[in-house]
């Protein structure tokens, strides 16, 4: 009946919204999936930002180029510029979603939780490959948010059993300096239960947006001493945070990034002067799908132009492109197409931290409790 | 010749002071008013709701408050940001602390806690103006980011420093659904419209811009500067601080601290400009201008057959913006909303040549 009214006032809309009509749904050509980019190539962020919508988008052309597609349907795509603002993303998402997207990817913690809401009542599939809500694991209760690829509880997880082979975490001091923003604050609920269980201290030392000013941080850092410092940064406090280090002393080698602090764009800037600084990888997909191919796939094919910052970047984007686009479940993208979940909801239940998950079933401290109850994590 | 209002003749004190003395601006402003409210939640499409129209109408509603403060009152506020937030806060805080308040009491008690934040910190108007005056908000607004950002009682604890908005309910009915959103949005911000419209042309407004004008001339002639510029800041901060609600539970939904930083108080800054300082259509007309802009701009190059990258487009918008800020001061400085007067003018002659 909508489709009525809407097609009736069609001069209407047309008066109005002329040049939008290109955003609006048009009938999807029935050889393509429509791949939506969330990017951000401006701000401060933009130093990560530019190399993972790269990646993305060279995964994508790659696997059109070298295969003509997921079995044969090509895959078309469109960039939206969202800047790290949770309400372009939410002008981004709104714009793109009607022409039916297989997922939406934003990138950014902030912009994961503005949508979380929204696409549940759209009934669209979100995928949050290394960032988002750790809590979305719960699929019982978030039936829309995929996180794949490590969760920031995962990540701090990883990192304090890394230090903690070095020697025996009690009486030792752990700084986390951290993105004052959703992304940031995610690990602290898991750091200070693990706090607790270890008996390390936690100083928590917050960087406001965009984290250029870093300089009484690190001074509170070179007071107070801690053994290691957690680095949860993104784009260029990143590399302010490497400098400031440098300038006040601290050795890099007990410095460590979680996976979106461990870039080449972030030690780059600091250059020799970077050596020994730590940082954190993604953890594999459970079902072993190995990245390392993709890699050098996309490595052949890479355009000239395309930037030239390290591969990491892209790969983090490899893997969330490859999430969406499986060679071996070709099932899995048609039924993505159709919006039904349930070979990726098949994916899920075989990994292994469901189990734990489904048994808390409740977020907040049940959540980082059961969390930690599971056993050892994979190391990267 | 369509504008004159030859013929019209009023017969009574109240027919001479109503809004719109004119015949031809009641039919239009009448007839906008029902399309607005009849028609469009009807033909307009999801996008165009979301997207466009709501987006419009709450900045809409927060450039009327700034519109007050620079434009009717003088005084320079890059505030705007935090004032908004702590309208979204309070309002959050309210819904989750007091589930049965009724949701549009809690954008009024919202609104009134921006009110009494606004005029904590309009305080030091009194003493200072112009250029240090906004330096004087940039700082409230940068206390109140820290405030939102570090304070734990705000967010309810929550972890992340993200909240989430409780759902939408006014007298047992759940409000979903963009057309619905968009109906109550623009309930509030036509109401609004009109308060800010009638304070402006009554005694509080004229001391308002007898403020702006000539500050000490009007305290000679015996308006208290206090009360004149406080108020100011007290209507004003309302305005912004619904319009933070009504951002936050409508349109965004979950929301961190970021979403309310200084370039929102630029953002405003820039429609109250472009609209024109001074008046209430102007504040619609800047509120369209920049929220239209960006999607233009967006669109308009794919249109043309010149695809260029995101960041090209991204860039090319604070371009713009720039640009024509500086394109808008020079020539006319009342911006679009003088333009849209001067083709009044124009239409009381069109079209005979004389």
């Amino acid at each position: 009946m909508k489709r009525e009214f809407r097609m009736k006032a069609a001069a209407l809309a047309i008066a109005v919204g002329g040049l939008f009509g290109a955003a609006l749904a048009e009938a999807q050509s029935a050889n393509e999936i429509f791949v939506p980019v969330l990017v951000y190539r401006t701000g401060p962020y933009a130093p990560n930002g530019i190399p993972w919508a790269d990646g993305f988008v060279d995964y994508l052309k790659l696997v059109n180029a070298r295969d003509g597609g997921v079995n044969g349907v090509k895959i078309a795509f469109e960039e939206c510029e969202t800047g790290y603002a949770t309400d372009r993303g939410v002008e981004c998402y709104e714009r793109l979603k009607s022409k039916h997207p297989v997922a939406f990817s934003p990138l950014s913690t902030g912009i994961t939780y503005a949508l979380t809401d929204k696409v549940y009542n759209d009934h669209i599939v979100l995928i949050t490959a290394g960032y988002g809500r750790a809590d979305s694991v719960d699929g019982a209760v978030f039936k829309w948010n995929f996180p794949m690829m490590g969760t920031y509880w995962d990540g701090a997880d990883i990192l304090v059993q890394h230090v903690k082979k070095k020697g025996s975490l009690k009486g030792k001091k752990i700084a986390l300096v951290y993105h004052d923003s959703p992304y940031g604050k995610e690990p602290i609920p898991v750091l200070e239960e693990l706090a607790k269980k270890e008996g390390f201290e936690l100083i928590k030392l917050p960087v406001t947006h965009p984290g250029v000013e870093q300089k009484a941080t690190w001074l509170q850092i070179r007071q107070q001493r801690p053994d290691y410092v957690f680095l949860w940064g993104w784009g260029v406090m990143n590399s302010t945070a490497i400098k400031e280090a440098i300038a006040v002393g601290y050795p890099r080698l007990q410095m460590y990034g979680v996976w979106w602090a461990a870039a080449e764009p972030d030690v780059l800037p600091a250059e020799m002067a970077a050596k020994g600084y730590n940082g954190g990888e993604q953890p594999a997909d459970p079902q072993g799908h190995d990245q390392v191919p993709l890699r050098q796939g996309a490595g052949h094919r890479r355009q000239a132009g395309g930037g030239g910052a390290g591969p990491l970047q892209p790969g983090h984007a490899l893997g969330d492109a490859h999430c969406r686009v499986d060679p071996r479940g070709a099932g899995q993208v048609r039924q993505a197409r159709r919006h039904g979940r349930g070979s990726a909801l098949g994916r899920r239940a075989s990994h292994p931290r469901q189990g734990a998950h489904q048994g808390a079933g409740r977020r907040g401290d049940h959540a980082a409790d059961a969390h930690l109850l599971h056993g050892p994590r994979r190391v990267a | 010749m369509i504008y004159r209002e030859t013929g019209q003749f009023k017969s009574s004190y109240e027919a001479d002071q109503q809004l719109f003395p004119i015949l031809q601006d009641r039919v239009f402003v009448i007839g906008l008013a029902l399309f607005a409210f009849l028609v469009v939640p009807f033909v307009a499409s999801e996008y165009l709701f979301r997207a466009i129209l709501t987006p419009f109408l709450i900045l809409s509603l927060a450039a009327l408050g700034l519109n007050i403060l620079v434009g009717y009152c003088g005084q320079v506020s890059l505030g705007t940001g935090g004032f908004m937030a702590v309208g979204a806060y309070a309002a959050y805080n309210l819904a989750v602390r007091e589930p049965d308040l009724n949701l549009l009491v809690v954008f009024v008690l919202a609104g009134l806690c921006s009110t009494a934040v606004g005029v904590l910190f309009g305080i030091p108007s009194l003493r200072i103006k112009g250029f240090y005056l906004a330096v004087a908000t940039l700082a409230a607004q940068f206390f109140l980011d820290w405030a939102f950002a570090r304070v734990k009682w705000f967010t309810n604890d929550a972890p992340s420093g993200s909240v989430s908005a409780p759902p939408l309910e006014i007298f047992g009915h759940l409000i979903h659904g963009p057309a619905q959103k968009y109906l109550l949005v623009l309930s509030i911000v036509s109401l609004g419209a009109l308060i800010a419209r009638n304070l402006a042309r009554g005694a509080i407004g004229r001391s308002w811009m007898a403020t702006r004008d000539m500050d000490v001339a009007a305290e000679v002639i015996g308006i208290r500067p206090l009360t004149a510029k406080l108020s100011a800041f007290a209507v004003s901060s309302f305005f912004v601080g619904v319009a933070g609600a009504l951002w936050a539970f409508v349109y965004l939904g979950s929301w961190e601290p970021l979403a309310f930083d200084v370039n929102r108080s630029f953002q405003l800054l820039f429609m109250v400009i472009i609209g024109g300082l001074g008046s209430i259509l102007g504040s619609f007309l800047g509120a369209a201008f920049i929220v239209i802009l960006p999607l233009v701009l967006n669109q308009l190059p794919t249109a043309m057959g010149l695809p260029l990258s995101t960041a090209m487009v991204s860039d090319l918008e604070s371009m713009v913006f720039g640009a024509l800020i500086v394109f808008f001061l020079i020539v006319e400085p009342r911006g679009l909303a003088r333009l849209w007067a001067i083709g009044k003018e124009k239409l009381r002659l069109w079209p005979f040549p004389h």
